[in-house]
C-alpha cells in the first residue's frame, strides 16, 4: 500500500463511520499507541471535513492489559493513555493499524471499559491481515490483506516513521 | 530494565536506570487518575510486605501500588521489640519460598537486611528501609517530585537538613541527586553528620541561614527525638533554633523553591506548621507520587 492508497482508505473508512453513526455528535476516537493513534488524528481530521463534527480523539497503551505479560522476558515500556473526556455514553471507534490475532483489541476493550460505559465500541483497521485467534472483527477495514501466520506486516506513517507505506516481509 | 532483579540501593542504580524508573511512574501517576485506578499488570503474582519495624504511609503506599497493578498482597508486621534478626530473618526467608511469593518488600531494622534476604531468594526484594543504610523508593519518589517542577535536576542546589547520620531517606537522596547531577548540601548538628560526609559527593553548610537563599530545595528531615535522650543534640528547642525551618527562616528562601519532608512532621520542631502547609511545601505531593513510584519498581521487578 502506497501514500495515496492510505489516505483513499481513511477516507473511505472516515465516510462509513459518518453513515453508519448518522453523524452523530457523540462519535469519539481512542487510538491505539503507536500506530492506531496517528491514523485516529488523521481520521477525525477526515470526519470533520466531510461532516462538520469534530470527534475527541483520546489515545491508549495497551500494555498493561496484555495477557502475555506474565510471558515476556523483560517488563516493556510503557506509554501514557490520554483519553481527555468522558466516554459514558460516547461511540467510541477503537483505532489501530493492523488487526492480527485479535488479543491487542481484546486488550483495549478491558482497558476502555475501565474508563467508563461507552453506547457502543466500534473498531477501525486500516490492514486485517486474518489470523484471529478471538472471536473479534472490525467494523471498518481500509484493505484485507491475506498473509501467512509467519509474515510480518509492517506499517510506516508519516508522522511517526517519515513515509506512508505498508509492506508486509517474509521472515523465510 | 533495572540490573537484576532487586531494589536495593539507589548507590546501585545507574542514572539511567533511575530515569527510567521515573519515566514508567509518570506513566502509572496517569493511571491513578483514571476513574478505575487498575491495571491487570501484575494479575497472579503476590507480593508480600515484611514489615519488621513499625510503618504507616511507606506500608500503605507499597499496598496501594502493588494493589492498583492487581497483585495480591500479603502484609506481614512485626513488632521491633521482637529479636527478628539474622537467623529469625533467615527462617523467614526460607518460608516465603515455599510459599511461591514473587516478590518481599522489606522494612527492617538491621543495615544489609534487604541484600541479606535478596541473595537468599529466587523471589524479588524491594528495600523499603534497613536501618540507616537505604530507603530506595523513598529517595526516588523525591526525585520525582523535585522533576515535577525541574526538567532536569542538574546543577539545582537540594540542602538537606537535619539528622544526616542516622537518615536512611538522607542517604537514598544523596545518591540519587548527585547521580542525576544535582548539588547536594547537608546541613544539621555535627554530631548527627556522618563521618567524612563530603566523600559521598554533598557539601557541608555550617550554618543554615547561610545555605537557605541558594538552595532551589530544601528537604527537611524528621527529627528522632530518641537522639536527643542519647544526647547527639541538647533540646528539641535548641534545634528549633539552629536548624528548624521557622517562618521567620523562610521569608530568606528563593521564591520558586520546592519543601519537602518525609513525614511523619514533628510539626513545630523541625519545620513550622505555617511553612510545611504553605503554598511552597510539596510534602503530600510526596505521598501521591509515592503510589506511581512504587507501582513502577514494582512492574519493573516483577516482569518475566
Amino acid at each position: 500500500m502506497d501514500k495515496k492508497e492510505i489516505r483513499l482508505a481513511i477516507d473511505r473508512i472516515a465516510s462509513e463511520i459518518i453513515e453508519k453513526n448518522r453523524a452523530s455528535r457523540n462519535i469519539t476516537l481512542i487510538g491505539i499507541i503507536r500506530r492506531g493513534n496517528i491514523l485516529a488524528k488523521r481520521l477525525a481530521k477526515a470526519i470533520t471535513k466531510k461532516a462538520k463534527i469534530s470527534p475527541l480523539v483520546g489515545s491508549i497503551d495497551i500494555t498493561l492489559y496484555r495477557d502475555d505479560l506474565q510471558l515476556v522476558a523483560e517488563s516493556p515500556v510503557i506509554h501514557s493513555s490520554n483519553i481527555p473526556f468522558d466516554i459514558n455514553k460516547k461511540i467510541v471507534i477503537l483505532v489501530d493499524d493492523v488487526l492480527f490475532t485479535g488479543r491487542t483489541i481484546r486488550s483495549a476493550l478491558d482497558e476502555i471499559i475501565d474508563y467508563g460505559r461507552p453506547r457502543c465500541v466500534q473498531l477501525a483497521v486500516l490492514i486485517d491481515r486474518g489470523h484471529r485467534e478471538l472471536p473479534i472483527q472490525a467494523n471498518f477495514v481500509g484493505k484485507i490483506v491475506p498473509t501467512a501466520r509467519d509474515e510480518i506486516v509492517n506499517v510506516y506513517l508519516k508522522e511517526f516513521d517519515g513515509r506512508d507505506e505498508v509492506e508486509i516481509v517474509k521472515t523465510r | 530494565m533495572i540490573r537484576g532483579k532487586n531494589l536495593l540501593a539507589l548507590k546501585d542504580l545507574s542514572r539511567r536506570e533511575i530515569w527510567e524508573i521515573i519515566d514508567q511512574a509518570r506513566t502509572f501517576r496517569e493511571v491513578l487518575d483514571r476513574p478505575i485506578p487498575i491495571v491487570p499488570a501484575l494479575r497472579g503474582k503476590t507480593i508480600l510486605l515484611l514489615f519488621f519495624e513499625p510503618s504507616t504511609r511507606t506500608q500503605i503506599s507499597f499496598n496501594i501500588a502493588a494493589k492498583r497493578l492487581s497483585a495480591d498482597v500479603v502484609t506481614f508486621s512485626a513488632s521491633s521489640s521482637s529479636v527478628l534478626k539474622g537467623e529469625t530473618l533467615l527462617d523467614t526467608a526460607r518460608n516465603i519460598e515455599v510459599m511461591r511469593v514473587d516478590g518481599v518488600v522489606l522494612r527492617h531494622s538491621a543495615p544489609g537486611s534487604a541484600q541479606f534476604l535478596a541473595d537468599r531468594l529466587t523471589a524479588f526484594v524491594v528495600n523499603a528501609g534497613d536501618g540507616c543504610h537505604e530507603h530506595p523508593t523513598q529517595g526516588l519518589l523525591d526525585i520525582y517530585t523535585m522533576l515535577e517542577h525541574h526538567e532536569s535536576l542538574e546543577d539545582k542546589v537540594v540542602l538537606i537538613v537535619g539528622d544526616i547520620k542516622h537518615s536512611r531517606v538522607a542517604r537514598s537522596n544523596i545518591w540519587g541527586l548527585t547521580k542525576l547531577g544535582a548539588e547536594v548540601v547537608v546541613c544539621g548538628p555535627p554530631t548527627l553528620l556522618p563521618a567524612e560526609v563530603e566523600k559521598m559527593g554533598v557539601r557541608v553548610a555550617s550554618n543554615i541561614d547561610e545555605a537557605l537563599p541558594d538552595a532551589d530545595v530544601v528537604y527537611v528531615l524528621r527529627i528522632q527525638k530518641e537522639r536527643q535522650t542519647s544526647g547527639l543534640f541538647p533540646s528539641v528547642q535548641e534545634y528549633r533554633e539552629l536548624y528548624g525551618l521557622t517562618k521567620a527562616r523562610a521569608r530568606r528562601l528563593k521564591k520558586k523553591v520546592l519543601l519537602m519532608h518525609p513525614g511523619p512532621i514533628n510539626r513545630g520542631v523541625e519545620i513550622d506548621p505555617e511553612v510545611a502547609d504553605g503554598p511552597r511545601s510539596v510534602i503530600l505531593d510526596q505521598a501521591k507520587n509515592g503510589v506511581a513510584v512504587r507501582m513502577s519498581v514494582l512492574y519493573l521487578l516483577a516482569g518475566g
